[in-house]
């Protein structure tokens, strides 16, 4: 697991009053914390300030998983 | 005010609002904090008088298709009007939906274009192209180097001299798909008349002023954006905002930084704008606090009659800044909108008008005209369109029925599915409502088997059923929305459940594991909330195609609570 997955579920953890350690690389991000796709767009901006990246909206489509969500942040750092 | 009766098609509408206001700002695109362009309404002619030369460059004649599937963005406008300028019959496709999904409705309609964005086509090259194989594509924004396969480039310039190409009122002027990614594809055929009485009628309700400016955030294929953010501003003069980013930090500081005046959203948008301004309030200390609960009721006092969009603002200005500071309309459909949200933001003194429509029916079936403000129904029918309630029942519930010019030609190539839906000239809506005395529309429920999310996607059970075929141990299964089993008499809280019919001897556990497994990866708005196990033999007909309503009747037996299995247990 990357750093960015450890950043990237301690920040989930905090923000959606969930155990980390419920979250995993192959868990589904909007089933893990009960969230819609705008719930999640309000994620992606709290993680793009974290790491100081920017994802394009278009890619958000096709992140399911919390390992998705990493790589992207990833790809980017 | 918008006059439209002498005007044969929606291209020629807007060509009018060109000539007349040439140099009003006509689109700006944003993208988060910058700015990527600003057109005139005389730039947004001469670039799309271009894209209509290419398209005429490559053999494009009045009546053939051209598709779109882009993200809300000037081009999508461009090559929108570009198209209608050269007679073509526009299909806006959701860019939201897979790729595959996507290829399924372009294999359907055909189209001699389409056109795309590069991060779309990217995905697109990787599936089998043959729905396309009679399509020229074209690809905005592809980087320099990009290999487009069999694509060409938007940008490209032609030396095709660009000929205007106007359609007559009958002709068909937009194909909009309602449904049927995987099922029979229902492909609703809107005429230039439909488009024309519709923007006419709405646009003596809601005038957007030449000074006024739409904010384009939901998708310009849906048909509420279609017509409020992209044909009616263009119509009267006033300027379209899109933003390329529609994350809510983006969309709020957006209404501000370009002074937005006029927005449609549906509920979710809503809810993430309520969200905001009540912490907003609740970080107030008392005293201010206090202020502001005063200004409320007074504002609320003023205007229960007829909003007052001056007043509300200045008694209320900490607020409405909040939402930019000239937010004077707000357009709400697609789904059921709650009552209490609506009234939460008229309390503000920023109106919300709530709409019925039907995609099958242009947009617009009934609206609130706010004279005054009622949270509690979705308005009184539009002028021209007649809404009746047949089959009511006691309670005078029954199916809403809509006739008028807004209604649809029909289905793409489903002259079956067209004759189900319109009946002797009118439309059935599936959906059931009630009308009051002074004629307003509330609506109760549905009586067909599909589901319309918080984000205004409408969901047909039968087009996700393909994702659970040959589940372990499965030996056949059904998709329902759970209100049309048991109805509620609400629009909330609708999910979808699938039935499920196991084998003799099968593993129950490990059926509902893979179930779980493919519910993920559908999109969250798609996936079943929970299952019912079923032993006997779902009710099928001779060729063996599942009599959706009678395993319905025959469920509805049971009590919903003891039936559904929730899912995510």
């Amino acid at each position: 697991m990357s750093a960015s997955f450890d950043r990237l579920s301690q920040l989930c953890a905090k923000r959606y009053s969930v155990d980390a350690s419920i979250i995993k690389p192959e868990g589904d991000v909007f089933e893990t914390l009960k969230i819609d796709s705008f719930q999640a767009a309000e994620l992606m901006s709290e993680l793009e300030m974290e790491f100081d990246v920017e994802i394009p909206d278009y890619e958000l489509q096709d992140i399911k998983t919390f390992g998705a969500l990493s790589g992207a942040i990833d790809a980017r750092l | 005010m918008l006059t439209l009766d002498r005007i044969s098609c929606v291209g020629e509408a807007i060509r009018d609002a060109i000539v007349t206001f040439k140099t009003n700002t006509a689109l700006i695109e944003a993208d988060r904090h910058r700015e990527n362009g600003r057109w005139t309404y005389r730039e947004l002619r001469q670039d799309a008088e271009r894209f209509g030369a290419l398209l005429q460059s490559d053999g494009f004649a009045p009546g053939d298709r051209c598709a779109i599937v882009m993200q809300n963005q000037a081009k999508w406008v461009v090559s929108g009007l570009g198209a209608l300028w050269v007679g073509a019959v526009l299909v806006p496709i959701d860019y939201k939906l897979t790729v595959p999904e996507q290829l399924t409705l372009l294999g359907h309609c055909k189209p001699k274009v389409l056109v795309t964005e590069y991060s779309t086509w990217v995905k697109m090259m990787r599936e089998d192209l043959a729905p396309l194989s009679e399509t020229t594509v074209l690809v905005t924004e592809a980087p320099p180097e990009a290999d487009l396969g069999s694509a060409h480039r938007w940008e490209s310039e032609t030396s095709q001299a660009f000929s205007l190409q106007y359609r007559a009122r009958q002709d068909v002027a937009c194909i909009v798909y309602s449904s049927g990614t995987s099922g029979t594809p229902k492909g609703c055929m809107l005429t230039h008349d439909n488009y024309l009485t519709q923007a006419q009628v709405l646009g003596r309700m809601y005038p957007i002023a030449e000074d006024e400016r739409f904010f384009s955030i939901l998708p310009t294929n849906h048909a509420i954006d279609f017509m409020l953010g992209f044909l009616m501003p263009l119509m009267m003069g006033a300027s379209v905002l899109h933003q390329r980013s529609l994350r809510p930090q983006f969309i709020r500081s957006s209404l501000k930084q370009y002074e937005v005046t006029h927005l449609a959203v549906v509920p979710t948008i809503l809810k993430n704008l309520e969200k905001r301004i009540r912490e907003r309030l609740d970080d107030l200390e008392d005293g201010p606090r206090k202020a502001v609960d005063t200004a409320i009721r007074a504002n609320d006092f003023l205007t229960a009659r007829k909003p007052n969009h001056t007043l509300s603002r200045w008694l209320l200005k900490p607020i409405h800044d909040e939402l930019g500071g000239n937010l004077k309309k707000v357009f709400a459909g697609g789904t059921f909108v709650d009552r209490k949200l609506v009234e939460f933001f008229y309390e503000l003194g920023i109106p919300v008008a709530i709409g019925y429509g039907l995609t099958e029916a242009t947009t617009v079936i009934s609206v609130n005209d706010l004279e005054p403000f009622r949270s509690t129904t979705v308005g009184k029918p539009v002028d021209g369109v007649d809404v009746e309630i047949r089959n009511a029942n006691d309670e005078g519930v029954g199916e809403v029925w809509v006739q008028g010019p807004t209604v649809m030609k029909g289905y793409l190539d489903a002259p079956e599915l067209t004759a189900e839906a319109i009946v002797d000239g009118w439309l059935r809506t599936g959906d059931l409502g009630s009308i009051d005395v002074s004629g307003h529309l509330t609506l109760r429920g549905r009586a067909k088997n599909m589901i319309v999310t918080e984000g205004g996607k409408n969901i047909h059970p039968e087009d996700i059923e393909s994702v659970f075929d040959d589940l372990p141990g499965c030996e056949e299964l059904c998709v329902f929305a759970a209100n049309y089993i048991w109805p509620t008499g609400k629009m909330t809280g609708e999910q979808l459940v699938v039935v499920l019919r196991p084998e003799t001897d099968a593993d129950l556990e490990v059926m509902v594991q893979e179930l779980v497994a493919r519910n993920r990866r559908l999109p969250d708005f798609k996936r079943v909330s929970g299952y019912i196990v079923r032993e006997d033999d779902f009710p099928a007909t001779a060729s063996l195609k599942i009599k959706r309503p009678v395993l319905a009747d025959e469920l509805r037996a049971l009590e919903r609570a003891d039936a559904i299995v929730a899912l995510d247990a």
